[in-house]
């Protein structure tokens, strides 16, 4: 590839609005971390496979590590950083720690983001399950995470 | 996305990018009473979600739904998906110079080829990967370029006799912008198999279509995913609508199969997916 060429990139994360040089092709994730400063997004695979890094990017569940940050331009992301309120933890990440759906952390934001996706439109059990399918947790198997969805939905 | 897997794995280093996503004729579903215009860059969600094509074209909506993950979902494109590269493991290790990187050798032949093609297999093992073209096929969709117009989906995948180093017929720099189906009345689904139940690849899928008339099957087609470097169509004209003629006709369908040493269950799964997804559109007459 061509030697690197920083753009303008400019975007709103967590109702702010941001704008910086970045190359286009950096990965979203990375100008999250890097550029943005907001460290809670993680990255687990960097491949797309695991979940960790799940962002919202106008709405919509997506993995800002397959995700250029050319393709953000101009939109709005939300990041783990901004589902608390007036200082107070949001009902899925209270839940997810009452509950014990965390524990080394670090699928955890990333569950969160996806958990919350879900609670827009909730369904079965077992759209539970597929709603969080893209995310993956070597620690807790799973229980004390759907547990914890459970718990909060019914908040 | 794809394309940065590739990028990511060494295996492809383009030296200049255009972001499609920018272009918004390339965007959005228009379904009409003569069929569907599907834009390149709707994304495998949009056309899982939307009730029309659930209502008209039933197996695209299921083939799209069944892909991978939510997050993958809200951003891979049906265009992308079904020019997707081969997901097979010697091709995408950029330290086995396969045939598809234009090498000599297929390493899967002799080596771990479990989940590799059991027909059109003698030069490269490679199975096609995507989900929504099993569906596509079945649904005769026409695919409509920047630069050709047209191509019909029946010659839009190439074997690798035809093209080692492409699985489609699109041109150099030839850009896929819509995806048309027509509406033919036809029933169609699609069912797969596979190893967890979400976020995994296809062992086997199937796609079937057939108008019906009473007990019978008419211009009866089922595409399998998952089983050869293109997806696979098998046309079975006229059949009646019951267990017996239907099995008749799987059996029949992968009696030329050329498994390899450690794929030879692919054909079974093969035959249940053929007979599961036609009597599927039996089952809709009663």
């Amino acid at each position: 590839m061509s030697a690197p060429a920083e753009e303008k990139s400019s975007f709103v994360i967590n109702g702010k609005s941001w704008s910086g040089a970045v190359h286009p092709l950096k990965r979203l994730l990375d100008t999250i971390r890097e550029d943005v400063g907001l460290t809670g997004t993680k990255e687990g695979c960097g491949e797309g496979e695991c979940g960790a890094c799940t962002v919202f990017l106008d709405g919509q569940v997506v993995m800002s590590c397959m995700v250029p940050t050319c393709q953000a331009e101009g939109k709005q992301i939300t990041t783990i950083e901004g589902l608390a309120e007036n200082g107070r933890l949001h009902p899925m990440q209270e839940s997810f720690a009452q509950e014990g759906g965390a524990q080394c952390g670090i699928c955890t934001p990333g569950m969160i983001m996806a958990a919350v996706a879900y609670a827009r439109d909730p369904g079965s059990a077992e759209d539970m399950r597929e709603a969080l399918a893209g995310n993956l947790c070597r620690c807790t198997g799973y229980i004390r995470i759907f547990e914890a969805v459970k718990k909060a939905m019914a908040k | 996305m794809d394309l940065l897997d590739l990028m990511k794995s060494s295996i492809r280093a383009p030296g200049r990018l255009v972001n499609l996503l920018t272009i918004d004729e390339l965007k959005g579903i228009d379904v009409d009473t003569s069929g569907a215009t599907i834009g390149a860059l709707a994304t495998l969600a949009e056309i899982a979600d939307h009730p029309d094509l659930a209502r008209m074209f039933p197996a695209l909506a299921l083939a799209a739904g069944h892909a991978a993950t939510p997050q993958v979902r809200n951003v891979a494109t049906i265009g992308g998906n079904i020019l997707q590269r081969p997901r097979c493991w010697y091709f995408r290790m950029a330290q086995y110079p396969c045939l598809k990187k234009g090498g000599d050798t297929c390493f899967a032949m002799d080596g771990e080829n479990k989940y590799h093609a059991i027909f059109e297999n003698s030069l490269c093992a490679m199975v096609h990967p995507s989900n929504t073209a099993v569906a596509l096929l079945a649904l005769d969709a026409v695919v409509r370029t920047a630069g050709s117009g047209e191509i019909p989906i029946r010659k839009f995948f190439v074997t690798p006799d035809q093209d080692i180093l492409r699985e489609s017929a699109l041109a150099e720099g030839e850009l896929v912008t819509q995806l048309f189906i027509p509406a033919t009345g036809a029933r169609s689904h699609y069912l797969e198999f596979r190893e967890r139940q979400s976020f995994d690849w296809a062992l086997v899928s199937a796609a079937a279509a057939a108008e019906l008339e009473g007990q019978t099957l008419n211009n009866a087609r089922v595409v399998l995913g998952s089983v050869a470097p293109i997806p696979w169509r098998i046309d079975l004209g006229e059949i009646a609508a019951t267990d017996e003629a239907l099995d008749r006709a799987a059996d029949e369908a992968v009696r030329g199969a050329t498994p390899l040493a450690k794929n030879k269950y692919k054909v079974q799964l093969a035959r249940t997916a053929i007979r599961r997804s036609l009597r599927e559109l039996a089952r809709a007459t009663e």
